[in-house]
């Protein structure tokens, strides 16, 4: 589903990726870890085409289609969604408002109608009582004053509404507590199936208890240096990443 | 997003910029006091009324143009203006809408005013305003049941004599300013009101102003009296064809609010812009002021301005009654070379006035806006209170946003706040709304609306919706 090759990407002269390669299919869920610098932020910001980024080299594909002369809208309507680390906040505009206009945006790429709003609201009202979130939150602007937990259950709710095909997640497990790190796993759970992939990006094995990866990845300075299944998260918690390093460079 | 891509995405059309195609009874251009003898006998004004605009005049030819707006534009040749035009077919009034030229009612459809149709649909009662003259008012009869008077000025000065000498040039005086004074002096049309004692006007009152004409002015007058306890809204659009010279638009409104009435005025501003290399577009020196003259009375201002070469214009309240309220709510939006210098007057002089004043200020291209507001508050005005918000919204980064709040206390019980803040649109929020499949166009339009939503919750409902409309049309492919 998607695969990235030798990827080379500058941000303001200085090189962040350094040549990676990653493949992810349906129906898997990978997990990319790695210190802090490391390139994972960077990585899921070029999938989804945020600006300021320069590809010198490599490339992306996405069933196929090459995503790097794709508009960052075009990517999304491709089926590509990004959960923030740090949602943004946008005074004025009702969450409903943009979850509906996200959705019909879809649908009219599809070449459908755009969706009816009782069937909207059934289909708003069902994810956000799975995310444990109450009604006020539709009718509240976009992300302001909403506590960090609070954005991330809203980032997973987008997802459930918009139902990706590959879903990234940037760090979705910080500045969570227990209980709303157990929601917004339940969430992220309901999204796998065989059709989905699901990119996680996170530097603690945390959340990997919850959900449980198919493939681990370690990014270090700019490119994976070692991959393997969920037994590698647990050796990275007990032995940190200087090892991976170590064994790489021999 | 870079800025080259950002200058491709700054254009836009003036949809409105059509020119109606119908012989017009045009003075020829310039200013004297024939010129002012010649409007007022046209108008069949009495005696008095052309020496009240002489007046004005003689002020005027001692006056000079007001120089601190934070704008700028070549010296406005006065000669080369024509202060009279009126379409042909208008000379004898018509007395139904079935006597109106199909012509001008076919200009009303384009600017998306269907006299009959709309006007029924909405329940609005339309002042059509076709260069210098009055083309035709709906729904008198509704509003004469209720004793509310709705006619063009020159009406009102022939029918209604005693009320407009009492109230006209009572809130701002002939020699008031420049523009004022001009306007004083060659005023050819616009509205009058009275709604009664007691009175509250049963239907939304409304009037089309559109310049059509080349090298004409419009100078309209509008007066709007509210008398004790009655009650008043009134919406205001403006628009004029696309023409490569620039048109000179100088209104006066004069408000009065006696005890307990109230006044709202909105106005949706779409005078043509000009290109984006500032060519032609309308130059909008406006005077607009209101007189809580009463106890209790309420004056609002509300205002959507997103055409204008050049806008001066600042809505202004005298809170002269005790308790009374002055309010100002303003979206202004200019884009290509526009330039706004807009704002508003608070004036506290009695007694627990209170004022509130929301500016939003949204500039794109290489458009340059400012704020002007004053809040005044005199020695009488004991426990008078203000609270001013001024944002500015930036897109793309050749343009420019200045905010001017000016406050003279002159009572040390007054409470005065002022918060401003000026941002970019945020990239992060574009980005945001785009990772979600909306396009950069509609992404805009989402952050700008949500940005002006505490002004467009002040528009009556139906102007609500056309003034977002309005602002995706301005604003169109002007991307940050
Ligand atoms: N917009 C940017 N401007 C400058 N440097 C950046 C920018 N974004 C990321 N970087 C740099 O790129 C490197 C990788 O950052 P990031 O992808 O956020 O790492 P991670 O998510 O793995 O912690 C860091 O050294 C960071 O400082
Ligand atoms: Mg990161």
């Amino acid at each position: 589903m998607l695969e990235v090759k030798d990827l080379h990407v500058t941000v303001e002269g200085s090189e962040i990726l350094k040549g990676l390669n990653l493949t992810v299919n349906p129906g898997e869920v990978h997990a990319l870890m790695g210190p802090n610098g490391a390139g994972k932020s960077t990585l899921s910001a070029v999938i989804a085409g945020k600006d300021g980024y320069e590809v010198t080299s490599g490339e992306i594909l996405f069933e196929g289609k090459n995503l790097l002369e794709m508009e960052i809208e075009e990517r999304a309507l491709a089926g590509i969604l990004l959960g923030f680390q740090y949602p943004v906040e946008i005074p004025g505009v009702k969450n409903i408002y943009l979850l509906k206009a996200a959705l019909n945006a879809q649908r009219v790429a599809r070449g459908e109608e755009e969706i009816p709003a009782p069937e909207f609201m059934k289909l708003v009202r069902e994810q956000l009582s799975f995310m444990k979130m109450d009604g006020s939150f539709l009718q509240r602007a976009v992300n302001e004053g909403f506590s960090g937990g609070e954005k991330k259950r809203n980032e997973i709710l987008q997802m459930l509404v918009l139902q990706p095909k590959l879903a990234m997640l940037d760090e979705i497990d910080s500045g969570l507590d227990i209980d709303a790190m157990k929601v917004v796993a339940e969430g992220i759970n309901s999204l796998r199936n065989a059709d989905r992939a699901i990119l996680m990006v996170t530097h603690y094995q945390r959340l990997l208890e919850h959900i449980v990866p198919d493939r681990v990845h370690v990014l270090v300075d700019g490119r994976i240096v070692k991959s393997g299944d969920k037994e590698l998260a647990n050796e990275l918690e007990a032995r940190g990443y200087e090892w991976v390093l170590e064994e790489s460079a021999a | 997003m870079a800025s080259q891509e950002m200058e491709e995405l700054v254009q836009r059309e003036y949809t409105q910029g059509f020119v109606t195609d119908i012989e017009s009874d045009t003075v020829p251009p310039g200013l004297d006091e024939n010129t002012i003898a010649f409007i007022s006998n046209k108008k069949g004004e009495p005696e008095w009324m052309l020496e009240w605009r002489l007046e004005a005049y003689r002020q005027w030819l001692t006056m000079t143009t007001p120089s601190w707006a934070h704008l700028d534009y070549p010296p406005i040749d006065y000669q080369a203006i024509s202060y009279y035009s009126a379409p042909k077919k208008q000379e004898d009034k018509p007395q139904s809408l079935d006597e109106v030229d199909p012509k001008l009612l076919e200009t009303y459809e384009k600017l998306g005013i269907p006299l009959h149709e709309r006007a029924a649909l909405a329940g609005v009662a339309v002042d059509a305003v076709f260069d210098s003259v009055s083309v035709t008012t709906t729904f008198k009869e509704k509003l004469a049941e209720a004793g509310v008077i709705f006619c063009s000025i020159s009406e009102a000065i022939r029918e209604y004599p005693e009320l407009v000498r009492q109230y006209l040039g009572s809130v701002v005086p002939q020699g008031d300013n420049y523009f004022a004074a001009l306007n004083s002096a060659v005023f050819t049309d616009g509205s009058f009101v009275y709604v009664p004692e007691g009175v509250e006007c049963p239907m939304e009152l409304s009037t089309y102003f559109r310049i059509n004409a080349a090298n004409t002015g419009q100078f309209e007058r509008t007066l709007i009296v509210c008398d004790k306890r009655a009650q008043v809204s009134y919406l205001e659009g403006c628009t004029a064809p696309q023409r490569d010279e620039n048109q000179l638009h100088a209104a006066v409104v004069e408000l009065v609010a006696l005890e307990d009435a109230n006044i709202k005025y909105s106005t949706v501003q779409n005078w043509y812009p000009g290109d984006e290399d500032g060519k032609g577009g309308i130059y909008n020196f406006v005077t607009k002021r209101g007189d809580c003259r009463g106890d209790r009375s309420k004056i609002s201002w509300t205002q959507v301005e997103t055409g204008s070469a050049i806008t001066w214009k600042y809505p202004s309240c005298m809170l002269r009654g005790k308790d009374s309220v002055g309010e100002f709510y303003s979206v202004a939006v200019t884009n290509g070379r526009q330039q706004a210098d807009t704002g508003t007057k608070m004036i506290h002089i009695g007694e627990g006035t209170r004022s509130t004043i929301i500016s939003k200020g949204i500039a794109a291209g290489r458009s340059d806006q400012a704020y002007r507001g004053l809040v005044k508050v005199g020695p009488r005005a004991k426990n008078a209170r203000n609270f001013t918000q001024c944002d500015s919204l930036l897109i793309g980064d050749r343009c420019g946003a200045h905010t001017f709040p000016y406050q003279e206390i002159g009572n040390s019980s007054a409470t005065v706040e002022h918060e401003a803040t000026t941002s970019k649109i945020g990239e992060d929020q574009l980005f945001y709304c785009q990772s979600r499949g909306i396009s950069e166009e509609d992404a805009v339009n989402m952050i700008v609306n949500g940005f002006c939503k505490d002004v467009f919750q002040e528009l009556p409902m139906e102007f609500a919706v056309e003034a977002e409309a309005l602002l995706n049309v301005t604003l169109e492919g002007a991307v940050g």
